[in-house]
């Protein structure tokens, strides 16, 4: 019994880390994808961004934990911003499959330029010692990262949740999501509204990858290799919510290692299995709108 | 009237017809065969691909079902013909038949689920069936040989005398007939009153199903259809490299054909026949000059075909012709 309880808290506590790291990924790719349209199948190349430019600047830099994660956050917001401005702005409302071809071209350079800059083995992840070891929780102790990042989750997903229910740009973000030719009609630059929840996306995806790297470790097929979950979280979540993938990520996260910790012989065959069954029973995602 | 009638008829008429240009396919798979004879081998891989890339065109750009997943039958028909060359059944032609009706059975199954849904959901759905049969093959390692790929296949000569050999000739030809037979019967398929109605439920289902189209019931048979050619191309692919690894059931394989269908131009029969050339061509170009990175020159490759040239090969082609017959 006592080992049942054990393994239950143990898939709970590493379930609803891996959660916050899909979270923190998958949601500008839900808001990208319910506010333009929008399949960017590339937006875990810049996930994998954050995790390179955090990892190389605390390992070959020696730049501190958090500098190296705010930095990379930066950098990998603003290069996002470019990017959307030069390439994706191109492409909205138009042919599906044109976005399809764009953004795999773009995770197979992701993947060439990751191989040329830091080689074919994934990048080394150590927590500073302030957040390395076990910590003590009263019931029992927890590797003290998972907990830092688990606290660093909820704290972000609240920011951004109060972010899109109190301000200005959250009232803009979701009007153009619920009705974009009328968000136009009364005054929304709908333009500057994509760049701008594009680059935040990003920039979350990025602090995600970061966040993550000791999780989903970093290496040059990131973008790829983890596709199907950020799409997983997104589909199950419903397009262009912000609860909806919070919820799908919990489910998926949870899912997962529960699975993995139980019959690791079948892998992720059981996620997938489980999101076809979700998928059956509500088409347009758990907190999709109809 | 019956002017009217008669025009309409004889514009599908010319659509049925052979036209010249589409013997420039076949004449240049033909000269290719006597002008790069040490490059056999990798042309008889481009004429199985060919037949997967038409495949997917006919459930993507006939019938309008957006797929990620196309590889699960591609998979399913090279472990099959893979598997059973490996325990003692050689014998190609069977083997080919056996992976297309294997194939067709995994499309006809998880079509009747899945194709109730669309969009993105479908997408999904598609992607998460090839993920499921990955990891299944991944696990079953006795049979298939997991990770490792499956050892041992010993194919037979076609028909007991021709022998495959290490030069590719067999090889090419019999992907060659293959794919022309499949082409025959995917024109003719798209011709039919079928054909039309498949489009018709890619431009506007509701309408579709206002006018009694049987709208589901046509999708699953066209979707089975295609995955049982998926599961030729897969076989063929199999028999002529003697191997099978689990990439066969990968995302990026069936992102890539999804890829080069994309470059050639959709739902226009021949896109297959340039994407896949295209494609195949410059990846085995790019990864024999720059072997470590050619990832990111394909990439490159693909955005720059986006950015001037969307709509693919046929599409600008459309586009050029348009411009010319009206100045």
């Amino acid at each position: 019994m006592a080992d049942i309880v054990s393994a239950a808290i143990s898939i709970a506590f590493h379930g609803v880390a891996l959660a916050m790291v899909l979270y923190l990924i998958s949601v500008g790719l839900s808001v990208t994808m319910g506010l333009m349209g929008f399949v960017n199948l590339a937006h875990g190349a810049f996930a994998m961004a954050g995790g390179y430019a955090m990892t190389s600047l605390m390992n070959r830099a020696g730049v501190s934990f958090p500098l190296a994660l705010a930095a990379a956050v930066a950098v990998v917001t603003l290069a996002s911003f470019l990017i959307e401005r030069l390439l994706y702005r191109r492409f909205y409302g138009g042919a599906e499959l044109d976005q399809v071809l764009l953004t795999m071209g773009l995770i197979f350079m992701s993947v060439g330029a990751a191989t040329y800059f830091w080689g074919p083995v994934s990048q080394p992840m150590q927590p500073p010692p302030a957040l390395s070891g076990q910590i003590d929780l009263g019931l029992r102790s927890f590797p003290t990262y998972r907990t830092f990042l688990i606290l660093c989750g909820a704290l972000v997903v609240t920011a951004l949740w109060l972010a899109l229910e109190r301000t200005r740009f959250g009232v803009r973000v979701r009007a153009a999501v619920d009705n974009l030719a009328m968000a136009q009609t009364l005054g929304v630059n709908t333009s500057r509204l994509f760049a701008l929840a594009f680059a935040l996306g990003s920039g979350l995806a990025a602090l995600g990858g970061g966040l993550g790297a000791e999780l989903l470790a970093i290496g040059p097929a990131y973008a790829l290799d983890n596709l199907v979950y950020f799409l997983i979280v997104v589909a199950v979540g419903g397009l262009g919510s912000i609860r909806g993938p919070f919820v799908a990520a919990l489910l998926v996260g949870l899912a997962d290692t529960a699975f993995k910790y139980f019959a690791p012989e079948l892998g992720a065959f059981f996620i997938y299995a489980l999101t076809m069954a979700i998928l059956l029973w509500r088409p347009r995602g758990i907190f999709g709108q109809a | 009237m019956p002017d009217l009638k008669r025009s309409v008829l004889d514009a599908f008429a010319r659509r049925h017809r052979f036209h010249a240009l589409e013997a420039l396919p076949w004449a240049a798979a033909i000269a290719a065969y006597f002008i790069f004879p040490d490059y056999l081998a990798l042309g008889a891989q481009i004429l199985a691909i060919i037949v997967f890339a038409l495949s997917l065109d006919l459930v993507l750009g006939y019938a309008g079902i957006v797929t990620l997943g196309h590889a699960a039958f591609f998979g399913t028909g090279a472990y099959t013909a893979g598997i059973l060359a490996a325990n003692g059944w050689g014998e190609p032609l069977t083997g080919l038949l056996a992976a297309a009706a294997a194939a067709g059975a995994v499309g006809l199954l998880s079509g009747a689920v899945i194709l109730r849904t669309t969009g993105l959901t479908l997408l999904m759905q598609t992607l998460v069936v090839a993920a499921m049969l990955y990891e299944a093959a991944n696990k079953a390692g006795k049979i298939t040989g997991g990770a490792d790929g499956l050892q041992g296949m010993e194919v037979w000569p076609i028909l007991g005398r021709f022998r495959f050999d290490m030069f590719g000739h067999t090889a090419y030809i019999y992907c060659f007939i293959v794919l022309a037979i499949s082409w025959f019967v995917v024109r003719a398929l798209v011709h039919s009153s079928f054909g039309r109605s498949l489009t018709g439920i890619r431009e506007n289902v509701v309408r579709m199903h206002a006018i009694g189209s049987p709208v589901f019931r046509r999708k699953l048979v066209v979707y089975t259809f295609s995955a049982a050619l998926a599961g030729l191309s897969g076989a063929l692919i199999a028999q002529t490299t003697q191997f099978v690894g689990l990439g066969v059931l990968s995302l990026e394989r069936s992102g890539t054909v999804l890829i080069m269908l994309i470059i050639g131009g959709i739902g226009q029969l021949y896109g297959a026949f340039i994407g896949v050339p295209l494609y195949m061509i410059a990846q085995d170009r790019f990864a024999t000059i720059d072997p470590v990175y050619w990832y990111f020159w394909i990439g490159l490759f693909m955005v720059l075909m986006v950015v001037f040239a969307p709509g693919g090969v046929l599409g600008v082609c459309g586009r050029w012709r348009s411009r010319q017959d009206s100045p």
